[in-house]
């Protein structure tokens, strides 16, 4: 009966019958998934953002292997990479500013989420999913940054675990353990360089929940209507050669970065060697935490800043339900839509008063700023659901593409 | 009859006294695994070499009136300033007890002319300015940190910005005159 088949295939019908792996993979981002035909290329940034994570961690393994996480080490051991490892700038830049653009990727890809209503039901604990993503990147990318031991990692370094002082009563107790001594030194560079490497793994490990939570309800799409059977198409080909296209630009844009403005994104403080003794004029985190940063500033009390700087970020847990309007996409949402891009500029406008001292103009507008990205979540957002009249939706996806040319 | 009630009677003590040894054995194991979990936990905390680095002994003498040094201890800076009389006349004239963490002068020296603190800002950690003659000493002639603008008195006393307490005071003994052991 299977006179017809090939060895090759033969081979192939015996190891699925005992790991269906291919019919898996096939299921999940192969011929077998289907999804909505309207997708526009905001939604390129999800696998984007996989295939930068799998670049840093291919880099950060290589460089690990010439790094030394000592204090007495760490620095030199970095310029070493830089001047005498074969490649080692190549893959430090890579690195570094790879770490750059999984943030700018990933921001991206929530903000397109926020556009395009896709935390509501029945995405929610995917949306949850892509908010511990988001804590582990930055929890990742704050110990790599520390890793260089420069002026900047040590401070960084220094004021982040400072903030878990806030805590009432055993405040202190936790930053002693954090630190493994009295101050940020040789015992925190060394579980830093531990957690740096372990970290990305467990990311690994919630991007399969989140890919997976992904298929459970399968993508949302700009019109934010239920997508038929009718209105879905394969992802391979479809959508596989639609984000190898946006990989593509992608990577001239990455590359643009990593081969001529390299330290572009950093600061220059970091390349000096980390002095326990000496705090730079002005320390700023990395871009990426600029906003929060400015949250964390925005009041002349330590335990408020710091419960405002991580509550912005828990805030997003229960956007689901602060958000009461059933309309998805803000296409469809006139009043929604123009707050959309005043938040949007008001996270911009923190980033910048991140950077900036606290006082005078930029302290007022930390404070506006802060003020309003609150206002937005927790007054806006289920106020507009109630007022608010959406526009009509279409009743389907094919909808308002083919019944033009009827009319 | 009786004998049908007895039956059922006697599976739901059963039940209960296996829901008993389930709990028990439940919270036993929870009890434990949490127990278990310290060690690894405490492996964290600082190690006996670590504690070991934690006094240091340090000379004053030649440290002049209006003069500062500082000494590194723990991995941190201990700043020493060696007041005038007018500044250790303005650190006592000002009302201590409206300040954000009120504390009188002579409760945070052991000797009038030595304000001994621990370098570290109470905000977030950062080392703040005032040691050398450039840097600034901020509003209240004392110490101001640059990260998130918290200024310090002559007592090293929170007057403004966002940082909770005072500079530490570490605990430290003179040995003589002008020899002092911090830790």
């Amino acid at each position: 009966m299977s006179t017809e088949k090939g060895w090759g295939m033969q081979a192939f019908d015996w190891f699925e019958e005992r790991l269906p792996i291919v019919s898996f993979i096939d299921h999940s981002i192969g011929s077998k998934y289907p999804a909505p035909k309207n997708l526009n290329y905001y939604w390129n940034f999800g696998s984007l953002a996989l295939f930068i994570m799998v670049v840093l961690i291919m880099t950060g393994i290589l460089l690990a292997m010439s790094y030394t996480p000592h204090v007495d080490h760490a620095f030199q051991s970095v310029e070493r990479i830089m001047r005498d490892v074969n490649s080692g700038w190549l893959l430090r830049y890579m690195h570094a500013n790879g770490a750059s653009f999984f943030f700018i990727v990933v921001y991206i890809h929530i903000f397109r989420g926020l556009y395009y209503g896709s935390y509501k039901a029945p995405r929610e604990v995917l949306w949850w999913l892509g908010i511990i993503i988001m804590l582990l990147m930055m929890a990742t990318a704050f110990m790599g940054y520390v890793l260089p031991w420069g002026q900047m990692s040590f401070w960084g370094a220094t004021v982040i675990t400072n903030l878990f002082s806030a805590i009432p009563i055993i405040g202190d107790e936790i930053v002693t353990l954090l630190w493994g001594g009295f101050s940020v030194d040789n015992p925190t560079l060394n579980r830093f360089f531990a957690l740096h490497y372990l970290m990305p793994f467990v990311l690994v490990g919630v991007v399969v929940l989140h890919i997976w939570a992904l298929h459970i309800p399968g993508s949302n799409n700009p019109l934010g209507i239920e997508a038929t059977p009718k209105d879905k198409i394969p992802f391979h080909p479809y959508y596989t050669s639609k984000d190898a296209f946006g990989v593509g630009v992608f990577l001239l844009a990455y590359f643009t970065v990593v081969f001529w403005f390299p330290n572009a994104m950093g600061h220059t403080d970091n390349y000096i060697p980390a002095n326990p003794l000496s705090t730079p004029a002005h320390i700023v985190p990395e871009w990426y935490f600029l906003p929060f940063y400015a949250i964390l500033r925005s009041i002349d009390d330590k335990l408020t800043g710091v419960i405002l700087m991580f509550g912005s970020i828990l805030i997003l847990f229960v956007i689901p339900w602060l958000d009461t309007s059933r309309v998805r996409s803000a296409t469809f949402r006139p009043i929604f839509k123009v707050l959309f891009w005043i938040f949007l500029i008001d996270c911009m406008v923190l980033g910048w008063c991140g950077s900036q001292l606290p006082e005078g103009i930029p302290l007022i507008l930390t404070r506006v700023g802060t003020f309003w990205y609150f206002f937005h979540f927790l007054v806006l957002m289920p106020v507009i659901g109630w007022i608010e009249t959406p526009k009509p939706l279409p009743t389907s996806i094919s909808t308002p593409v083919v019944a033009k040319p009827a009319e | 009859m009786a004998d049908a009630a007895e039956n059922q009677a006697v599976p739901t003590e059963d039940e209960s006294r296996r829901d008993f040894l389930l709990h028990a054995t439940l919270a036993t194991g929870a009890v434990g695994v949490v127990v278990s979990m310290w060690p690894l936990i405490n492996s964290m905390n600082p190690a006996a070499d670590t504690l070991a680095l934690s006094s240091v002994e340090a000379s004053l003498a030649g440290l002049e009136e209006g003069q500062a040094i500082t000494i590194s201890w723990r991995g941190k800076p201990v700043f020493v300033r060696y007041r005038t009389a007018a500044e250790i006349e303005q650190a006592r004239s000002e009302r201590w007890q409206d300040m954000p963490d009120p504390q009188p002068d002579e409760e945070r020296v052991q000797n009038d002319k030595y304000l001994i603190v621990v370098g570290v800002c109470t905000h977030l950690g950062c080392i703040p300015l005032g040691q050398k003659t450039t840097e600034t000493r901020g509003d209240f002639g004392g110490y101001f940190c640059p990260c998130h603008g918290s200024h310090y008195d002559l007592s090293a006393r929170i007057r403004r910005g966002p940082a909770p307490t005072n500079l530490e005071v570490p605990e430290y003994t003179f040995l003589s005159e002008t020899n002092i052991r911090i830790g």
